[in-house]
């Protein structure tokens, strides 16, 4: 007869470790040198804030045109309501600003919804490459709707237009450009290799020249790209060879142990990349992919080199109006205010994937 | 192409394999009959992994015959996918794909494969995972299992494919000790209902119930082969006797 083992029961921890004042001691005042640093933090903080404060809300306007703003002295947020119009579609037709409005709440839907994880990844997938369709049918005009030169589009649309497209076409761009660079076929990969790395040795700018101005000349007799387009399918260029090295690292994370298992049981090739290479490979990427749209929807604001009137490009313009001179401040905290609420968004969704990643899918 | 008698599953002659300048399989003879166990065990590092990666071409070799079912292996592409078909393989750390769900991993194959209409495949698997014992966990995924389920999974998506051999690469070797019974239950009995094995596996008390042919190799050669009784109490070969007196001392 064996003796009985009975597991000794937990004690609570010692009182000084958890609570507010544990906290206190572990976070701001563990030794000297932490303890100095939260004082120095505490009075730089006591010296900033005010004045901002005061320059933000205290002084400033809401309501009311140049000259209250003026007398006021602070932030003059009363120009930020009379041009967000401006800010937001740029010289879009007023009769038509619905139609900007309405393709802003697709894409509002839709990244909440992908966010949040309300769709299956697939399904996410085929209404982000199916979004532009509409959108530009929305914006552009024909069949049935006014049509509007693309000239017109201007401001955070724009923006978003040139980030959103660029994204949803450079990221399957970008995956058979890293399928292609680990191909058997060395026409293919020389020439997935040649143009990843010709892209990503020249800046931004460069491409976004090269597509206004060079990219006519390759074009058969008789199509015409308005700069727009132009500029559009030069950043999804240069962003299609970022993502497809970002994939790439993803595929090289796949161990060959998938492999194996996969032509043990007899799957193909082109089976295995689709169904257990490239899913795995993109799940591990997803965090990277998402710092790579971030960086892309900030990088559209060069398209002011090329003459396009984009978010930043119209907060200067407005700044410029002879109704409301001396409120660039303003124009660029708004600027960054909205360009900042954008990336954390993106960011946030990209820490959200890291967690579901690490949870029960992991091996 | 060659036919061959009915009876023999595998049979291998004269192969020769390097990785590099290492010659890591060395003139390797050998005939499995239908419905036969082979245990094969020997010194790490002594080919008997790449002996058996070999049969499903998972490793390539460079000289010699490998015939199965009636197909040799060469570089044709055909020959493989039809012998990766029948040639089922369970592997050291189980390999499930840790992005799909257990049923999902049995399901793929035989659906991308083998061309089974998804809800019949899907059926299939739910039958092959209650005979591994472990039906209710089909919605899960890998990384929700405990190894020697994991293993269990394993085996269940190569019998999903129907094969006509099973190779086992130390299907023990990753498992905590609590686990490997649960796993050799479920081998002991694939190997009861007839299935031609071939394991390799240092679990010495499965090749004495369960083995009809014991081979040890090392250096690549295949040393010595005989039925479980003889190769445990009569080994001929001094290189055997010291395997085995390093294995069983403890």
């Amino acid at each position: 007869m064996a003796e009985v083992f009975v597991a000794a029961p937990d004690l609570p921890p010692p009182p000084s470790t958890v609570g507010v004042i544990g906290w206190l001691r572990e976070n701001l005042f563990k030794g000297w040198f932490n303890s100095t640093l939260t004082v120095l933090a505490v009075a730089f903080l006591a010296y900033a804030v005010p004045p901002l404060v005061s320059w933000f809300l205290i002084d400033a306007t809401f309501i009311g045109d140049a000259e209250t703003c003026r007398a006021a002295g602070g932030a003059c947020w009363s120009f930020i309501g009379a041009e967000f119009k401006l800010f937001m579609v740029g010289t879009y037709p007023n009769e038509a600003t619905w139609r900007a409005l309405l393709s802003g709440v697709m894409l509002v839907v839709l990244f909440v919804a992908t966010a949040r994880h309300m769709m299956s990844p697939l399904v996410a997938a085929i209404l982000w490459l199916l979004l532009p369709i509409p959108v530009y049918w929305l914006l552009g005009g024909g069949f049935g709707l006014e049509p509007v030169e693309p000239s017109r589009w201007g401001g955070l649309m724009l923006t978003l237009l040139l980030a959103v497209i660029g994204v949803v076409v450079s990221v399957p761009l970008g995956v058979l450009l890293a399928l292609g660079r680990r191909s058997r076929f060395i026409a293919i990969k020389s020439l997935s290799i040649g143009i990843i790395e010709l892209v990503r040795g020249v800046p931004m700018i460069t491409i976004l020249f090269m597509a206004t101005i060079m990219l006519p000349f390759f074009l058969p007799e008789g199509v015409e790209l308005g700069v727009l387009h132009r500029v559009q399918i030069g950043i999804i260029i240069f962003s299609s060879a970022y993502m497809a090295e970002v994939v790439r690292g993803g595929l090289q994370g796949v161990d060959k142990s998938q492999h194996e298992a996969a032509a043990a049981l007899g799957l193909r090739g082109w089976h295995t990349t689709v169904f257990i290479v490239l899913p795995q490979a993109l799940r591990d990427v997803l965090p990277p992919l998402i710092g790579r749209c971030i960086a892309l929807l900030k990088d559209t604001s060069l398209v002011i080199i090329v003459g396009l009137l984009d978010f930043l490009g119209i907060a200067k313009a407005a700044s410029q109006d002879p109704a409301w001179l001396g409120f660039d401040a303003e124009a660029f905290v708004f600027c960054a205010a909205i360009y900042w609420t954008l990336c954390f968004s993106l960011s946030r969704y990209g820490r959200s994937l890291e967690r579901r990643g690490h949870g029960a899918f992991r091996d | 192409m060659t036919t061959q008698p009915q009876d023999t599953v595998i049979s291998m002659q004269g192969v020769h394999k390097w990785f590099g300048d290492f010659h890591v399989l060395k003139n390797i003879d050998l005939e499995v009959k239908q419905g036969e166990r082979i245990v094969i065990c020997g010194p790490s590092g002594s080919g008997k992994s790449t002996l058996i990666r070999c049969i499903n071409r998972l490793e390539e070799h460079q000289r010699g015959r490998i015939v199965v079912n009636g197909t040799e292996l060469t570089s044709d592409t055909k020959n493989i996918e039809k012998t990766r078909r029948d040639v089922g393989m369970v592997f050291q750390h189980f390999n499930l794909f840790p992005h799909l769900t257990i049923l999902e991993n049995l399901a793929l194959a035989p659906i991308w494969v083998r061309k089974i209409p998804r809800k019949e495949a899907e059926a299939m698997a739910m039958t092959y995972l209650e005979r591994v014992d472990i039906a209710e966990q089909a919605g899960k995924y890998p990384g929700q299992l405990s190894g020697g389920q994991q293993q269990r999974v394993a085996i269940a998506r190569s019998l999903c494919m129907n094969p006509s051999v099973m190779l086992f690469d130390e299907p023990t070797s990753a498992l905590d000790p609590e686990m490997i019974k649960e796993v050799l239950d479920v081998m002991v009995e694939l190997a009861e209902e007839g299935m031609t094995m071939l394991c390799v596996t240092h679990e010495m008390g499965f090749a004495k119930s369960v083995a009809n042919r014991v081979i040890f190799m090392d250096f690549g050669e295949i040393v010595e082969q005989n039925d479980p009784h003889n190769f445990f109490n009569n080994p001929k070969m001094d290189r055997t006797q010291l395997f085995l007196s390093q294995i069983l001392s403890h």
